[in-house]
C-alpha cells in the first residue's frame, strides 16, 4: 500500500477539523479499475489541491465526493465517504440531500440559458432556502458578493448568464454553487478553460473562499495548487501516492514519484 | 414507326459511335489525355443527346403547331399522325448519324475527352438537383392557374370570407373556406392536445430515465407506430373506434347522453390523429433533448436538483424552441393529412364546437370535389385548386416559421 | 441567509426533501404512463387488425357436382368453342338450380325452399366461373363435374358470425330459411371455410359480390408504381443529392434548391394529387388511372426523401477519403463516382427502400388521379398493359372497399391492410439488415 494518510497528530497540531473521511475508496468504470484503494482526509476551512498527469483519477476521485458518479452508467464506487461522520453511500441518503451541503463547479463555465439571478436563485429555490422574495434577493446578492462578481452583474441581473466572458460565466456558477449554502466546494480545474487574467481573479477568489468552505480544487498546474492550497494529494494512475501539507509536497515529497512529478520527468 | 423502336435505333447508333471511339483511340500512336472509356462516352453522349433532343421537341411541339391533341404518345391511326412519324424518325436518325460523324472527327489523343464528358456529367447532376425546383413551381402553378379560373367564375370575397360550403348544381353554391378551415383547425388541435403531452414526455421518459433494455424495445416499436400508413388509421376510426365513442357518448350505450349521433367526428379523427402523430413528436422531442449540452445538466445535478426538477427547470426551457419548432411542424403535418379524415370526420361542413358530431376539413373536401362527377371546368370542381393552394401556404408557412423560430430563438441560448 | 448548518444530519430527510422525492417519482410515472399509452396503442391497432382482417383469408365454399347437360350447353353437339360462347351465364344458372334439387334428395334434405331460392345462396360468380371452366375444357360437356362455389356474402358471413338471425330481420338478400338450409348444408360438409388464394390474386368485384373480391390485381398496380418510383426518383435523388453535397457552389442557388427539397419533403400528399391530376393528366394527357403516372406523382413526392437521405449517407463518408483520391491525382467527379458513392451504396438503398416503403401506403394522391377500385377486372398481360391500363393500388383498393359501407367488404379492406403491412414489413426489415449488415464505424 502506497497510499499516505495525514496521521491524526499531524492534523490536530494544524488544529482543524475533517470535514470529509475517504477510507479505502475503489471506483470501476466497467472492467476499468480508475480508483484503487484511494484514503484521504479533506479539511475544513482550507483549500486541497488533487494534482496529478491526465488520466490520473484525480476528477473521478473528486466525482465520488459529491456522487456525481452516479450519473454515469456501470460506474461502481466501493469504500467509505464520511461527510461530518456520516456515510454518504449509504442507501438512506439522498444524493440530492448531499449535492445541497458538497457544491461543485464544473471545468467548462456551465450557467444554464437563463438570466444571472435566476441562475443564481435557482438553488435556493429547489432547496426552499428562502422564505420570500427579499430573502432570495438577499441570498442572491450575498452569494454573488461572495463570487466577487457583485459588482458587474447588479445592474444586470435579469441579463442572460450566457452573454458574460468566460471568467465571469465561472464566477456566476460559483455564485450558483455558493447559494445553497454548502459546506464543501468542490472545483474540477475551475481555470483551464479561461484566460491568465480571469485565472487570477478566480484564485483570488478561491483564497477568500477557504474563510467559509471547505474547497477541493482539481487542477492539472501544480504551479496553481501550490499558489491556492493548502494540502496537496498526488494522484498516479489511479492511487493517491502522497498527500500533506502543500510546501511539503513542492520542496521536499517523500515519494519518488511525486518528485519526478514536480520536477517535470513525469506527466 | 413506333417511338420506342426510334429511341432502340438512336441507342443502337450511340453504341456503335461508343465501339468507333474505342476503338480509334486504341490505335492511335501517342499518349491520351482521358482514358479510351471517355472518349467513347463523348461519342455516345454526342450521338444521343442531339437526337433524343430533336425526338422530345418534335413530339412536344407537334400537336400544338398543327393543333391536332390527337397525336399523343399512344395513337398513331390517322394519316397525318404516319406522315408525321416517318418524317420525324427520319429526321431523328439524320441527327443521331450527322453528330456521330462530327464526333468521331473530334476525337483525337489530345482532345480532353475527360473534360468534356465529366462537364456533361456535372450538367446532368444539375438539372436533377434543380428538378427540385422544378416541382415546387410546378406545383405552384399548376394551382395557381386553376385557382384564377375559379377566381373568375366565384368571388373571391365569397370564398375567403362567406360563412357557407354547400355545393349544388344549380349553379349558386356557396363555397367557402372559413367552415373548412375551422374543421380542419379543430381537429388538428385535438390531434395536438393527444400528441404532443404523449410524444414530449415519452421522448423525455426514454431519454431520461429508461434503462437501455427498455429503450431498446421501445424505441424500434414507436418506429413501428411511425410507419403505419395513414389508410389504417383512417379505417381504424371509422371501423372501431368510431363506434367505440359512440357506444360511449351516443344514444344508447355507456354514458348514453346522446351526444353523438354518427360515427364519424372531429374526436374520432382527431385523438386517432394524434395517436399517428405521437412518433413524429417523439422522434423530433427526442434529437432536440439530446442536443441539450451535458453540462447543463451536470451543473443542475451538481446542485443537489431531482432529475425531474432538472427536466422542469433547465432541459426544457433550454429546449423550448426546438419544441415549439416541433409541435409546428406536427400542426402543418395534422393540418395536410387527408384519409383519417376523409375516413373519420365526415361530410358536414358548419361551426360547431362539439368534438362528437362530424365537421369536413379543407383536404376531405379537395377530394370530394375531384373525385365527384361534375363537370372539371365548373367552380364546384376547380374550388379544389383554390383549396389545395390555400393548403399548400398554410403549411409552407408553417414550416418556414418553424424553421426561422427555431434559429432564431436557439442563438440566443447558445 | 446563506449560512451553512454544519449539524445537519444526511440521514434526515426534510418535509422539502420528502416532497420533492414524491414530485420526482410522479413524474417518472408520468413519463412511464406515457410510453405505456402510446405502447398499448400499437397493441390495440395490432390486435384489431388481424382480428378483423385474418376472416378475408377464409371464405366459406359449396362444393356441388353439376350436371353439365349438352342439352343446355351445346345444342348442336358439334363442341365448337364459338357456339359454345354463345351461350351465357344466363344458361348456366338453371344447372346450379338443378344441382340443388339433386342434392336435397341424393342427401335427404328437409326444406321448404325453391330450387331458385337455393340456388341463390351460391355467389352471383359461380355461372361465370363454370362457364370459364367448361371453356376451357369443353369435354366436360355431358358428365358431372364437381365445382367448388364460392358461398354469397351473407352466408359467409353466417359462417363467420357476422350475419345472425336477428341481424337479417329486415334483410331482402337473405332468409331465415335459407340459413337453416345453409345449416343442413354446413352439417353435411357441403359448405365449410377453406383458404382463399383469390383474395390474394383475383380482381376487385362489385358491389353485389363482395365473397369475390380480391386484392391481387391492386397489388400488381402497386407493384407497378413502385417500379417507375425506383427507376427514376433512385437516380434523380442520387444525382441531385451528389451535386448539393459534392459539386454545389455556396451561393444563393444552391441554398434556395435546399430550402425547396426541405419544404417539398413537408408539403401534404393532397397536393402532389393535385399536381399530378392538373399536370400529367390534364396538361400532358396521359391516361387517367394509369399506374405510371401514380408512380411518377409518388416519384416526386419519394424524391425529396431519398435526397436527404442520400446526403446523410454521403455526408458519412470521411473527408479523408476524398483527400486520399484527390491526392492520387482523380478528378473530383472520379473521386465521387469510384470512391464515395461505393461507400455510401449501403445507406443510399436503406433510404431508398424506406422511401418506396412510404410511398407504398400512400393513398390521397392516387384518389385525384383516379387509381381508385374495380377499374380493373384482369390482370394485366403486357409491360404496357401494366403501366398505362387504367389499375388500383393496395392503399386506393383498401379505401374504396372501405366506401361501400358493407360489412363484408370491410373485411376485406381489414385483409387487405394485412397484406399491405406484410409488404412494409419486408421492406423495412431488409432496410434494416442491410443498414446492419453494412454498418462501417469509420
Amino acid at each position: 500500500m502506497n497510499e499516505k494518510i495525514i496521521s491524526h497528530e499531524e492534523l490536530a497540531m494544524t488544529s482543524q477539523t475533517i470535514k470529509i473521511s475517504a477510507r479505502h475508496v475503489d471506483v470501476h468504470y466497467d472492467k476499468t479499475h480508475a480508483i484503487r484503494g484511494v484514503s484521504a482526509e479533506i479539511p475544513s476551512n482550507s483549500v486541497t489541491a488533487f494534482i496529478g498527469p491526465s488520466g490520473c483519477g484525480k476528477s473521478t476521485f473528486l466525482r465520488c465526493l459529491n456522487r456525481m458518479n452516479d450519473t454515469i452508467k456501470n460506474c461502481q464506487v466501493s469504500g467509505d465517504i464520511l461527510l461530518d461522520g456520516e456515510d454518504i453511500y449509504d442507501p438512506k441518503v439522498d444524493p440530492v440531500q448531499l449535492r445541497a451541503k458538497v457544491g461543485m463547479v464544473f471545468q467548462k463555465p456551465n450557467p444554464f440559458p437563463k438570466s444571472i439571478y435566476d441562475n443564481v436563485a435557482y438553488g435556493p429555490r429547489i432547496h426552499g432556502l428562502a422564505r420570500d422574495k427579499s430573502d432570495l434577493d438577499g441570498i442572491v446578492e450575498q452569494a454573488l458578493r461572495r463570487a466577487a462578481i457583485w459588482e458587474e452583474a447588479k445592474d444586470r441581473l435579469s441579463a442572460p448568464g450566457t452573454g458574460l466572458s468566460g471568467g465571469q460565466q465561472q464566477r456566476v456558477c460559483i455564485a450558483r454553487a455558493i447559494a445553497t449554502a454548502p459546506e464543501v466546494l468542490l472545483m474540477d480545474e475551475p481555470c483551464s478553460a479561461l484566460d491568465p487574467i480571469a485565472t487570477a481573479q478566480i484564485e483570488e477568489l478561491i483564497d477568500e473562499l477557504r474563510q467559509n468552505y471547505a474547497v477541493v480544487i482539481v487542477t492539472h498546474s501544480m504551479h496553481q495548487a501550490a499558489r491556492v492550497s493548502q494540502q496537496t494529494a498526488f494522484f498516479h494512475m489511479g492511487t493517491l501516492v502522497e498527500f500533506g501539507d502543500t510546501k511539503t509536497i513542492f520542496t521536499n515529497p517523500r515519494d519518488p514519484r511525486t518528485e519526478s512529478y514536480i520536477t517535470g520527468r513525469i506527466g | 414507326m413506333l417511338t420506342y423502336i426510334l429511341i432502340l435505333m438512336v441507342f443502337a447508333l450511340a453504341l456503335l459511335g461508343f465501339w468507333l471511339g474505342k476503338r480509334k483511340v486504341n490505335l492511335a500512336a501517342t499518349s491520351l489525355h482521358s482514358l479510351p472509356l471517355h472518349y467513347a462516352s463523348y461519342v455516345l453522349l454526342m450521338t444521343i443527346l442531339p437526337a433524343s433532343l430533336t425526338l422530345a421537341i418534335w413530339s412536344l411541339a407537334a400537336p400544338w403547331l398543327l393543333h391536332d391533341q390527337s397525336l399523343t404518345l399512344s395513337n398513331t391511326n390517322n394519316a397525318l399522325a404516319q406522315k408525321d412519324t416517318a418524317l420525324k424518325s427520319t429526321v431523328v436518325i439524320i441527327v443521331a448519324v450527322l453528330s456521330l460523324f462530327f464526333a468521331m472527327q473530334k476525337v483525337s489523343p489530345e482532345f480532353q475527352a475527360r473534360n468534356v464528358v465529366e462537364k456533361f456529367i456535372l450538367a446532368a447532376l444539375m438539372i436533377c438537383a434543380a428538378l427540385a425546383v422544378l416541382t415546387t413551381v410546378g406545383i405552384v402553378v399548376s394551382m395557381v392557374f386553376e385557382t384564377a379560373h375559379f377566381l373568375n367564375l366565384h368571388s373571391w370575397k365569397d370564398f375567403f370570407f362567406g360563412l357557407d360550403w354547400s355545393p349544388n348544381f344549380h349553379g349558386d353554391s356557396a363555397l367557402s373556406i372559413l367552415p373548412l378551415l375551422w374543421g380542419t383547425l379543430y381537429i388538428s388541435c385535438v390531434a395536438l392536445l393527444v400528441a404532443v403531452p404523449v410524444g414530449l414526455l415519452s421522448a423525455i421518459y426514454l431519454s431520461e430515465y429508461a434503462s437501455s433494455y427498455i429503450r431498446f424495445i421501445a424505441k424500434p416499436l414507436l418506429e413501428v407506430l411511425a410507419g403505419i400508413p395513414t389508410i389504417v388509421y383512417g379505417l381504424f376510426a371509422l371501423l372501431t373506434f368510431g363506434p367505440f365513442l359512440r357506444d360511449l357518448f351516443g344514444p344508447v350505450g355507456f354514458f348514453a347522453v346522446g351526444w353523438m349521433s354518427d360515427t364519424r367526428s372531429v374526436a374520432t379523427a382527431g385523438i386517432v390523429m394524434g395517436i399517428m402523430l405521437i412518433p413524429f413528436v417523439s422522434s423530433l422531442s427526442d434529437d432536440i433533448i439530446n442536443a441539450v449540452p451535458q453540462s447543463l445538466r451536470d451543473g443542475s445535478f451538481g446542485l443537489g436538483a431531482t432529475q425531474s426538477e432538472t427536466i422542469k427547470h433547465v432541459l426544457l426551457p433550454a429546449a423550448l424552441p426546438g419544441i415549439v419548432g416541433a409541435i409546428l411542424l406536427a400542426a402543418s403535418r395534422a393540418i395536410g393529412e387527408t384519409m383519417i379524415v376523409v375516413l373519420g370526420a365526415g361530410a358536414i361542413a358548419r361551426f360547431t364546437g362539439n368534438p362528437l358530431e362530424a365537421l369536413t376539413t379543407v383536404t376531405t373536401r379537395i377530394v370530394s370535389q375531384l373525385t365527384g362527377d361534375g363537370d372539371f371546368n365548373s367552380p364546384e370542381t376547380l374550388v379544389a385548386f383554390a383549396l389545395g393552394l390555400t393548403l399548400f401556404a398554410l403549411t409552407l408557412g408553417l414550416n418556414i416559421f418553424a424553421l426561422y423560430y427555431v434559429r432564431k430563438y436557439r442563438e440566443q441560448y447558445e | 441567509m446563506i449560512e451553512p448548518n454544519p449539524h445537519k444530519s444526511l440521514f434526515v430527510a426534510s418535509a422539502q426533501n420528502k416532497r420533492r422525492a414524491t414530485a420526482e417519482k410522479r413524474f417518472h410515472m408520468l413519463g412511464l404512463t406515457a410510453i405505456f399509452i402510446a405502447l398499448s396503442m400499437l397493441a390495440i391497432l395490432m390486435t384489431t387488425i388481424v382480428a378483423k382482417g385474418s376472416g378475408a383469408f377464409q371464405q366459406s365454399f359449396i362444393t356441388l357436382d353439376v350436371a353439365l347437360l349438352e342439352a343446355k350447353l351445346d345444342k348442336k353437339g358439334t363442341r365448337n368453342p364459338d357456339n359454345l360462347k354463345k351461350v351465357t351465364t344466363f344458361g348456366y344458372a338453371p344447372l346450379i338450380k338443378a344441382a340443388f334439387e339433386q342434392v336435397v334428395v341424393a342427401r335427404g334434405i328437409e326444406t321448404d325452399l325453391t330450387s331458385k331460392d337455393m340456388a341463390a345462396i351460391v355467389s352471383k360468380s359461380a355461372a361465370a366461373q363454370m362457364r370459364d371452366r367448361v371453356l376451357n375444357d369443353p369435354r366436360l360437356i355431358g358428365t358431372t363435374a364437381e365445382f367448388k362455389f364460392l358461398a354469397n356474402s351473407w352466408i359467409d358471413g353466417y359462417l363467420k358470425g357476422r350475419v345472425t338471425r336477428e341481424t337479417i330481420a329486415n334483410n331482402k338478400n337473405i332468409s331465415i330459411a335459407q340459413l337453416d338450409f345453409a345449416d343442413r348444408l354446413i352439417e353435411l360438409g357441403i359448405i365449410e371455410k377453406s383458404f382463399n388464394i383469390q383474395f390474394i390474386l383475383g380482381a376487385d368485384a362489385s358491389d353485389q359480390r363482395p365473397e369475390d373480391a380480391g386484392i391481387g390485381v391492386a397489388i400488381i398496380g402497386s407493384f407497378a408504381m413502385m417500379c417507375v418510383v425506383l427507376l427514376l426518383a433512385l437516380p434523380i435523388g442520387v444525382a441531385a443529392s451528389v451535386y448539393l453535397e459534392e459539386f454545389a457552389p455556396e451561393n444563393r442557388l444552391t441554398d434556395f434548391i435546399e430550402v425547396n427539397v426541405a419544404n417539398l419533403a413537408a408539403v401534404p400528399s393532397i397536393v402532389f394529387g393535385i399536381l399530378g391530376l392538373a399536370f400529367f393528366i390534364n396538361m400532358m394527357h396521359f391516361p387517367q388511372s394509369a399506374p405510371l403516372v401514380g408512380g411518377l406523382v409518388l416519384t416526386l413526392m419519394t424524391l425529396p426523401t431519398i435526397i436527404i437521405s442520400t446526403r446523410a449517407a454521403l455526408k458519412a463518408v470521411p473527408p479523408s477519403i476524398r483527400s486520399a483520391a484527390l491526392g492520387v491525382g482523380a478528378s473530383k467527379m472520379q473521386t465521387t463516382i469510384h470512391h464515395v458513392l461505393p461507400l455510401a451504396a449501403p445507406g443510399i438503398l436503406t433510404g431508398t427502400i424506406l422511401g418506396l416503403a412510404q410511398a407504398l401506403g400512400e393513398t390521397a394522391p392516387l384518389l385525384l388521379i383516379g387509381m381508385i377500385g374495380y377499374v380493373a377486372t384482369n390482370m394485366p398481360e403486357t409491360v404496357s398493359q401494366g403501366l398505362l391500363s387504367p389499375n388500383s393500388a393496395m392503399p386506393a383498393q383498401i379505401y374504396e372497399w372501405a366506401k361501400r359501407a358493407d360489412p363484408a367488404f370491410y373485411e376485406r379492406a381489414w385483409g387487405g391492410i394485412i397484406i399491405l403491412l406484410i409488404f412494409l414489413v419486408t421492406m423495412n426489415l431488409i432496410a434494416v439488415r442491410l443498414r446492419r449488415r453494412f454498418e462501417r464505424r469509420w
